[in-house]
């Protein structure tokens, strides 16, 4: 099987197993005990925490630990908007390819009497800072971009957006649950207030992430109980996925320049080999892309039936299609880029990365072409823009 | 597994796929912006379906469904291969999940809309509420405007 859905999770990689198995032997007492073991246990939880900062470019005390990249996202979010309120500030600014952990977050709010923003991005899939500019108002208590985005892989002009949250004064919270461990972050050099992270797309465990909090940025408890993470999010800290979360982002920040490298020239191998077929529209931008990012638009046939079919010619893929999303309407992030809604049934996500070979890239294209011909030709969709009875959305 | 057995052998090896050139009654239903369209062309000699394909544009489940409906139309009268229903595709193939049954009625729909073909073709009368008047769940467009911004 060739696993090519690396934005939906990631292998373990084997010094966040190595860590996790450690963890399990040596730091599995209670960091809030007093005895020896727990002590112990303590100060591996520092040392993740330390390691964690440091990849970011953050200090270690405002490094909160999770339970995932929603939970992050649900924290920053509800923090900086409640408190923003107190203020008298209601109003929340985020873009329309949010992952639904930061969108559906901003659906609660506005049900709750927050205002919230939703700026539009270009056909290549990027907010303008521009536009960010023009929708901060006097009672703005938050503006929330994504890092990269999950399904088309673009890369938002983060440090630009934080800029100028700054000038105007208003926390800047970033997804960064695609980049991290991808992409070089230093949350002081790109102004970044809040930054959520997920261990698991970073051949980390998962059930576990962080919350970057900027010194002095507001901050909620959700999870009410313990004194764990300095009061803010209480629960018996989980060691072994701490500590592999930690390990793995370690190693994925080491190896950070060479993986980069090399998964972007499997990348771009792909996007020239899928582009080769008629009708097909590679979604997101050419360059601001993150390094396994593949994904694709064809004309005429369905994302379920391709993947299926991918799965059974040995190509673990997925795909932003309705049927594949759960709900009627295909992925938002396709819709807000432009792509009819019967386009966008019609995608396939590829994410590579470094455990990928060009052979394998070789195979995929390969097995996405025949499947896609094949699907073409039992399509009355495709026969009628063959006979030219429906106009081509993709030329 | 997302689908029974049944769904994913019609799915990898759909029966009858194609089009018929000289067909007696073609129909199409479905709707490209919601993610399914189903083609269905029959070939009707002495009131008996003596051929019948399909094309669809779909889900695993649309173009295993297609396909089951060919099946159990194939060699039935016309007045027979009428009386299918959705409820028996789900049934012949071992279940559908809930939130792919609208497939099983798209493919019900379909034969229909080739059956109305053929009678309309052929001056054949018929009830008009027998069939769908475009207005049904299957080819009626929802409301996607919400979304769309």
């Amino acid at each position: 099987m060739i696993y090519a859905d690396n934005a939906a999770t990631t292998k373990t990689c084997p010094a966040a197993q190595r860590a996790m198995l450690d963890a399990m032997e040596r730091s599995w007492a209670n960091p809030s005990s007093l005895h020896s073991p727990g002590q112990q246990a303590k100060e591996a939880l520092q040392t993740a925490r330390e390691t964690v900062a440091r990849a970011i470019g953050a200090q270690p005390r405002e490094v909160y630990f999770t339970s995932g990249g929603s939970e992050a996202d649900n924290q920053a979010i509800i923090s900086a908007a409640k408190l923003g309120a107190r203020k008298g500030k209601k109003h929340l600014v985020t873009t329309a390819i949010e992952h639904h952990a930061v969108l559906h977050t901003m659906d609660q709010l506005s049900k709750e009497g927050f205002e919230v923003t939703l700026l539009p991005v270009d056909a290549s899939g990027i907010v303008k800072a521009e536009d960010v500019a023009a929708a901060i108002r006097e009672d703005t208590a938050l503006v929330s971009v994504m890092f990269a985005n999950n399904e088309i892989g673009t890369i938002q002009p983060v440090a630009e957006i934080g800029a100028l949250c700054r000038e105007k004064g208003v926390v800047f919270h970033t997804d960064a649950v695609q980049a991290a461990g991808h992409l070089p972050i230093d949350v002081d050099a790109q102004n970044i207030d809040m930054l959520s992270l997920s261990g698991h797309k970073f051949h980390g465990p998962r059930g576990v992430g962080a919350l970057y909090v900027r010194r002095g940025a507001p901050l909620l408890t959700l999870i009410h109980g313990g004194a764990q993470e300095r009061g803010l999010r209480a629960g018996t800290e989980d060691l072994p996925a701490i500590l592999g979360m930690a390990a793995a982002l370690d190693d994925s920040c080491t190896h950070m320049a060479e993986n980069a490298a090399y998964v972007s020239k499997l990348r771009d191998a792909l996007i020239d080999k899928l582009s080769a077929i008629p009708h097909a529209a590679l979604n997101g931008d050419r360059e601001r892309r993150l390094p396994g990012n593949v994904s694709f638009c064809f004309e005429g046939i369905e994302g379920e039936s391709l993947l299926l079919l991918l799965d059974d010619k040995g190509v673990a893929a997925s795909s932003g299609s309705a049927c594949t999303s759960g709900s009627l309407d295909p992925s938002h992030v396709l819709l807000a880029i432009g792509r009819p809604h019967e386009v966008a049934h019609g995608s396939l996500r590829l994410t590579l990365d470094h455990e990928n070979t060009m052979e394998e890239v070789d195979a995929i294209a390969a097995a996405t072409i025949e499947v896609v011909d094949y699907l073409r030709e039992m399509s009355p969709v495709w026969k009628a823009l063959q006979r030219g009875e429906r106009d081509y959305v993709i030329q | 597994m997302l689908y029974s057995e049944k769904v994913m052998d019609h799915f990898r090896n759909p029966r009858n796929v194609g089009e018929i050139a000289d067909a007696d009654g073609v129909g199409e239903v479905g709707n490209a912006k919601c993610g399914d369209i189903m083609k269905m062309y029959l070939k009707i000699e002495d009131g008996v379906i003596v051929d019948v394909r399909f094309e669809t544009f779909g889900c695993g489940s649309a173009i295993a469904t297609s396909s089951m409906a060919t099946e159990l139309i194939k060699g039935k009268k016309v007045e027979e291969a009428l009386t299918l229903t959705n409820q028996a595709v789900v049934e012949a193939l071992d279940g559908l999940p809930a939130h792919k049954i609208h497939c099983s009625v798209l493919a019900e729909e379909a034969v229909r809309a080739a059956i109305k073909d053929y009678y309309d073709k052929n001056g054949i009368a018929y009830e008009p509420e027998q069939f769908c008047n475009g207005d049904c769940s299957c080819c009626h467009e929802h409301d996607h405007t919400e979304h769309d911004a």
